[in-house]
């Protein structure tokens, strides 16, 4: 699929299968090396770390109300227990004369809702979580909190990309730093995507994941390249990871070496591609060969 | 025999100037055009906002008000089963910076391909 | 070359491991029964190797069950040969619709919040992903064409490693998200005596907080960089909510710590362990191996750090 720029915004999401591969760095180093108007989204939010290595000044907040919670009001329980019986997901918990819902575990179902007797149970929306919207060297960043338990999902991920959608429409590029696994979140981030960069390593299950994440991604129809990072841990390792992309016609666009210099850089609040490594230069070459593979041409500006 | 069609279009706004959101499960509002009174309805989309599980709620909520084709841009997975399981057609349309207005008129001069 | 260097220069805290000499078996307790629960907020720390260590050298002289709670991705049984001698199907509860009695109503798809049903003029459609057996539908219908099937979300294996080791694997199928009962169902077969080593997913959702359910104490792994650090915070925030002792392990080590040991400080969590970054263990762990398998000396070390677990349990 050839991408036009020069007024389509092209949409990447960087992913990686599990966490740990590198991929919240590749991602900001793009940010940096790519010379063109973007947008940022960070998706991964259960441990949302682009943060840490773009430096964004929130300029904006703003709640995420994303689950649906069962509310019992105690003036009107009269403790029957019947929803306690029926709940699925353990969330009714009872000392012997109070029914509380326990929200950690409610699932929004509406099943005792549904059963209360005394109608003293309302489905309440609770806020799990933060929205921000910041500003950073590169472009505006959108990013998210959310609070212990709560989980990342379809629905949050969504809204973040569709603010950065919304409110940065001239921008050329919209870089995503996509979720781990291959749930919910990583679909609802791969899902109107242009083109999707996964990040891989050559450990013992690194393969596997990346096998998953493929069979998961190819349904989305967005043109996927493979990048090897820290692959001098483990060359036979990396070979193979080359020729299980090599049989399944997915173009492996680099492979980046394992390098200290790339934590020193973190440390100190700069990305890796400010200095010049092993690291950085093959993040260097890693983006001209993106911008070649996806056929994207000059972009405008 | 009755040939009204009903048509669907997801939309950023309940009225027909607003522009089509490119979204089918989460798009805030479907405007539906009756080929038989010519008119839009512009409902609120119940589903935009759900938890998970919103293309099929959407395609349940099309069934329930008899829609028949769907314009869309983009559709996923489980949506298009349920779509396709009620009888809704699915055509394509992805011009870009179009309004509900603009997508309407492509449909009736024939111009969309199904997906 | 197996390495024993550590890079971790003497911090001036007490890392109890490098002062422990190991208990000889008369030490240790059959009857003990300890749940330990190995996380981290982010992946790529290690917890994995952590854990399949741990319970490896503990089990030369206790019973361990090491059990995969990671069950979008489990890998543990990547570090051991053995095939599974038992498995098990994990099913949900999910509706069947009987057509003949089904009005066709659509009651049922209005209540579920989830979207798994549809419902045409002359169909039912069920999404099964989609489904979280609450089991509404099939209370809601006043046709009574709902019925409870069980349905297959994922599998459990167990294996026997030797007489005192053995690793259950939880297994979600791809695709589908009601990862909690599979790892429900993991626990529930791995209650044995002696230790219990939970390998949790990586972050701090609900799979995590349903593995965390009854831990007498928590090991968290870091990583030494910004990253470890402030997803660190965020598997704290978990632990400390739930009301588990926590304990750490600094994976991936290259000596500068000192942020982290900072932050643990502050919060009271002692730093059990260091573990420095080492070619040698990327590579024994890249080839499936274990280091505490290769090498006493780290087998001595995860013994003692499951002494040092014990008796932070004890002095709490």
């Amino acid at each position: 699929m050839l991408l036009e720029s020069g007024g389509a915004m092209i949409r990447l999401a960087v992913v990686s299968g599990k966490g740990g591969t590198g991929k919240t760095v590749i991602t900001g180093a793009i940010a940096h090396v790519s010379t063109c108007s973007k947008v940022m989204v960070d998706c991964d939010v259960d441990a949302a770390n682009l943060e840490l290595i773009l430096n964004p000044k929130v300029i904006e907040r703003q709640e995420f109300a994303g689950m649906d919670t069962a509310l019992i009001d105690q003036a009107a329980c009269t403790a029957c227990g019947i929803c306690a019986g029926a709940c699925r997901f353990d969330a009714i918990k009872t000392n012997g004369t109070s029914f509380v819902v326990c929200s950690d575990h409610c699932e929004g179902c509406g099943v005792c809702r549904y059963l209360c007797p005394s109608y003293a149970i309302s489905m309440r929306r609770r806020v799990c979580g933060e929205i921000f919207y910041s500003q950073t060297h590169f472009g505006n960043l959108v990013h998210a909190r959310l609070t212990p338990g709560a989980a990342n999902s379809g629905l949050l991920v969504g809204i973040i990309k569709k603010i950065a959608l919304e409110r940065n429409s001239d921008c050329d590029l919209l870089l995503v730093d996509g979720p781990p696994g291959i749930g919910c979140p990583l679909i609802s981030t791969v899902t109107g995507m242009d083109a999707i960069l996964a990040v891989t390593e050559p450990s013992i299950s690194g393969l596997h994941d990346l096998e998953r994440l493929i069979r998961v991604c190819h349904p989305l129809s967005a043109d996927i390249a493979v990048v090897i990072n820290k692959y001098d841990l483990n060359i036979p390792g990396s070979d193979s990871i080359r020729v299980f992309c090599q049989n399944a016609g997915i173009p492996v666009v680099g492979q980046i070496p394992y390098d200290e210099s790339v934590m020193d850089a973190v440390r100190k609040g700069r990305l890796v591609t400010e200095y010049d490594s092993p690291a950085a230069q093959a993040i260097h070459s890693l983006w001209d060969e993106i911008l070649s593979t996806f056929g994207v041409r000059a972009f405008a500006g | 025999m009755d040939n009204t069609r009903r048509i669907c279009i997801p939309s950023s706004g309940p009225e027909t100037g607003d522009l089509v959101d490119d979204r089918f499960g989460r798009a805030p509002f479907f405007m539906i055009y009756d080929t038989g009174t010519k008119k839009t309805e512009g409902h609120k989309n119940p589903a935009c906002d759900g938890m998970g599980g919103v293309g099929p709620k959407a395609a349940q909520f099309l069934i329930t008000h008899g829609v028949t084709v769907l314009v869309a841009e983009r559709v996923g997975g489980n949506a298009l089963e349920a779509l396709k399981a009620g009888g809704i057609a699915v055509l394509l349309f992805d011009k870009k910076g179009a309004t509900v207005g603009d997508a309407i008129e492509a449909f009736l001069q024939g111009e969309l391909g199904e997906q | 070359m197996p390495s024993k260097h550590f890079s971790r220069v003497n911090s001036g805290n007490s890392d109890l491991p490098f002062s422990y000499v190991p208990e000889t078996s008369d030490n240790i307790d059959d009857t003990l029964i300890m749940k330990v629960t190995v996380a981290s907020g982010k992946g790529g720390t290690g917890k994995s190797m952590v854990a399949a260590n741990l319970a490896w050298a503990l089990s030369e002289t206790s019973p361990v069950t090491l059990v995969d709670c990671d069950v979008e991705e489990p890998n543990l049984h990547l570090f051991f040969p053995q095939d599974p001698i038992e498995r098990e199907e994990v099913t949900v509860p999910v509706p069947s619709i009987d057509l003949d009695r089904c009005t066709f109503c659509g009651d049922c798809a209005g209540f579920c919040a989830y979207g798994a049903l549809l419902v045409t003029k002359d169909r039912v459609l069920f999404f099964p992903d989609l489904c979280h057996s609450c089991g509404g539908c099939s209370l809601i219908c006043l046709a009574g064409a709902i019925k409870e099937t069980q349905r297959s979300i994922g599998t459990l294996t167990l294996r026997h490693i030797s007489d005192r080791l053995h690793i259950v694997t939880g297994t979600l199928q791809e695709g589908d998200v009601l990862a909690t009962k599979v790892i429900r169902e993991a626990k529930r077969i791995a209650e044995r005596p002696g230790w219990i080593v939970y390998d949790a997913s990586p972050g701090t959702s609900c799979p995590v907080v349903e593995t965390l359910q009854g831990s007498d104490l928590c090991l968290l792994v870091t990583e030494s960089t910004p990253f470890g650090l402030h997803d660190l915070e965020l598997a704290y925030s978990v632990t400390s909510y739930m009301g588990i002792p926590s304990g750490v392990v600094i994976n991936l080590s290259d000596g500068r710590d000192k942020e982290t040991r900072a932050f643990c400080e502050e919060k009271e969590i002692p730093v059990f362990a260091t573990i420095p970054f080492d070619r040698w263990i990327a590579h024994v762990q890249g080839v499936g191996d274990l280091i505490s398998r290769r090498d006493s000396f780290w087998k001595d070390r995860f013994i003692a750090l499951g002494m040092a677990c014990c008796s932070r349990v004890e002095e709490l």
